[in-house]
């Protein structure tokens, strides 16, 4: 019971991961994604109709911290990987 | 004839928290610092860091909610919004979709045309992105993380409204609940509250919904005034031509006076929403929401209304009064103090409002002590010094907050109350200006001015000038 994966799907995961898959990397691709649909479908086996979705694993809630200012000046670490950068920030593709 | 158009319009607002530090870490939120000062691995997306949500949010949206009427969501959530852009590090913002912390609110505006209620569809907290600034000299983009992370309160309205002005109404109140409960300075100029409009136009008397557009970039009540009626017109005239209105985003630019489509290609819309499993769910309970109703100050139109009544202030003072909490807290000490509510508001409204517009400065920036205009005011009114030194007098006021009456007494601005020495002064100016005495007492009466005139130059204008008339009148 495989749901097939099509070229307009595909188109669209492409758009939003933003990724650009020679056919043959999209194949794999392809392929891989519909496995994982299958195995997500078990799920569906399962009548989950009365269970309340569970988003978080503990019962807790309520974590929060005091609107106090703890952290210094984070530059250098931060832009430390930075492939490019120019006065202190990031430099990406032209956005604009 | 030709066919009227209804326009109709809901509001998606940004209002940015003056919090001291970011939604999700201890970095500070203030605008300005050098770009990427004020970050950290969380705000940064770093791998592996965890978001812990600051407790000041959530009672800055409660506030915001309780004053807009709305309805809290006692167990509420955040979601992750995806999308890829340079200014969003984590490639996801965290916000609110299914479970938003206030839902279906909504204020009550006023126009020419009366009071209106406008629906609040939904209230909800999340992050702000960095911001990006194009490169002049290479063909790329520079990225500052400082405004990575500081929080936000989405409002988003119902379509309710139906012209510019009501747009405008509405967002003037929401400024106003906004500074009376200290969450937010709502500057659109400086960003830090942003409104984006989602407008469409369908037949007079028709019920059904046309197609909208939603504009972003309106950065002043002029912009968005000017985007809503381009907007009106370009939808109308593709109706008329039998063409359909596209529902997209189009940016305004406030150059040009005119909007266009952004990319839509790149922007599908497909956020791909889930609940964010690194935040634990807020649970408001009742005693919460009692605290935060406690606290609620009195608004803008109550205030006014009792400034009428207590003060007796007129109906238009207490409007403008109001307009900043600050301004009407300052109003309320200096009338308590000096017991002349409509001199205070004289001062307020007059020489305050001119020196602020002068100096281009916000009436939150007022830092004078109340008590010193009001030792100003009564100065005055024990005539120790004329207006014009009381003018001089409050522009120091303004600026350094000094003391009025020590500094009247060091920059010798003090009236003469010493009767003998008006009195000489007017027996040698009546010396010097025998010719005018004479005119005066042959019944030229128009000449008493130029006499005072003459005794108030002596006096160096430290006189009463009903003194000094009333000893002229006497002596001649």
């Amino acid at each position: 019971m495989s749901r097939k994966i099509d070229d307009a799907t595909m188109d669209n995961v492409e758009i939003l991961a933003k990724l650009a898959l020679t056919p043959k990397e999209r194949k794999k691709a392809m392929a891989e994604m519909e496995k994982i649909l299958d195995y997500v479908e078990k799920l569906n086996e399962l009548d989950t109709d009365r269970i309340e979705p569970l988003v978080h694993i503990l019962e807790s809630g309520n974590v929060f911290r005091e609107d106090a200012v703890v952290n210094g000046d984070g530059k250098e670490e931060a832009l430390a990987n930075a492939p490019r950068k120019k006065d202190g920030q990031y430099m990406v593709p032209k956005t604009v | 004839m030709a066919k009227q158009y209804e326009t109709v319009i809901g509001l998606e607002v940004h209002v940015e928290l003056s919090t001291k530090t970011k939604i999700f870490c201890g970095c500070s939120a203030k605008f300005g610092g050098k770009p990427n000062t004020h970050t950290c691995p969380v705000c940064t997306g770093m791998p592996g860091a965890l978001p812990v949500l600051n407790k000041k949010v959530v009672e800055y949206a409660l506030k915001l909610g309780t004053a807009a009427n709305c309805q809290i969501n006692r167990y509420n959530r955040f979601d992750r919004k995806n999308y890829f852009y340079p200014d969003n590090p984590q490639n996801y913002q965290i916000s609110q979709l299914y479970l938003p912390i206030c839902h279906d609110g909504c204020l009550e505006i006023e126009t020419e045309a009366g009071k209106k209620k406008i629906r609040i569809h939904e209230m909800h907290m999340e992050e702000d992105a960095g911001k990006l600034i194009h490169d002049e000299w290479e063909d790329c983009s520079l990225v500052d993380y400082n405004r990575s992370g500081v929080p936000l309160i989405e409002i988003v309205s119902e379509p309710d409204m139906r012209t510019a002005e009501e747009v405008i109404a509405y967002l003037e109140k929401l400024k106003m609940i906004c500074q009376y409960l200290g969450i937010s300075d709502c500057k659109l100029q400086e960003g830090s509250m942003r409104a984006d409009v989602n407008l469409s136009v369908r037949e007079a008397g028709s019920q059904k919904l046309g197609t909208r557009t939603e504009m972003k970039n309106l950065n002043s009540f002029k912009a968005i005034t000017h985007a809503i009626e381009g907007e009106r017109a370009r939808q109308i005239e593709l109706l008329e031509e039998g063409k359909k209105v596209i529902q997209e985003t189009r940016r305004w630019d406030d150059n040009k006076e005119s909007s266009y489509p952004m990319r839509s290609k790149e922007d599908a819309k497909d956020y791909r929403y889930f609940p964010d499993p690194d935040l634990m769910p807020v649970i408001i309970s009742e005693e919460w929401i009692e605290e935060i109703r406690k606290e609620q100050p009195e608004f803008a139109e109550e205030k006014a209304e009792r400034f009428q009544k207590e003060y007796g202030l007129p109906r238009y003072d207490a409007k403008i009064l109001t307009q900043s909490r600050h301004m009407a807290d300052i109003f309320e000490e200096t009338a308590r103090r000096c017991g002349q509510p409509k001199k205070a508001s004289n001062w307020l409204m007059g020489e305050t409002m001119r020196i602020l517009k002068e100096k281009g400065m916000d009436p939150e920036k007022i830092s004078f002590t109340p008590t010193h205009l009001a030792d100003l005011i009564l100065a005055l009114e024990r005539k120790e010094i004329n207006q014009q030194g009381a003018k001089q007098v409050f522009e120091q006021i303004m600026e350094k907050d000094v003391d009025p009456l020590v500094y009247m007494k060091e920059q010798g601005l003090l009236m003469v109350s010493d009767d003998g020495a008006i009195e000489a002064a007017v027996e040698e100016a009546m010396a010097e200006n025998q010719k005018t005495v004479e005119e005066y007492r042959s019944g030229k009466e128009k000449v008493l001015g130029f006499l005072v005139g003459q005794v108030m130059k002596k006096m160096k204008g430290k006189a009463d000038p009903a003194k000094v008339n009333a000893l002229l009148r006497e002596k001649l």
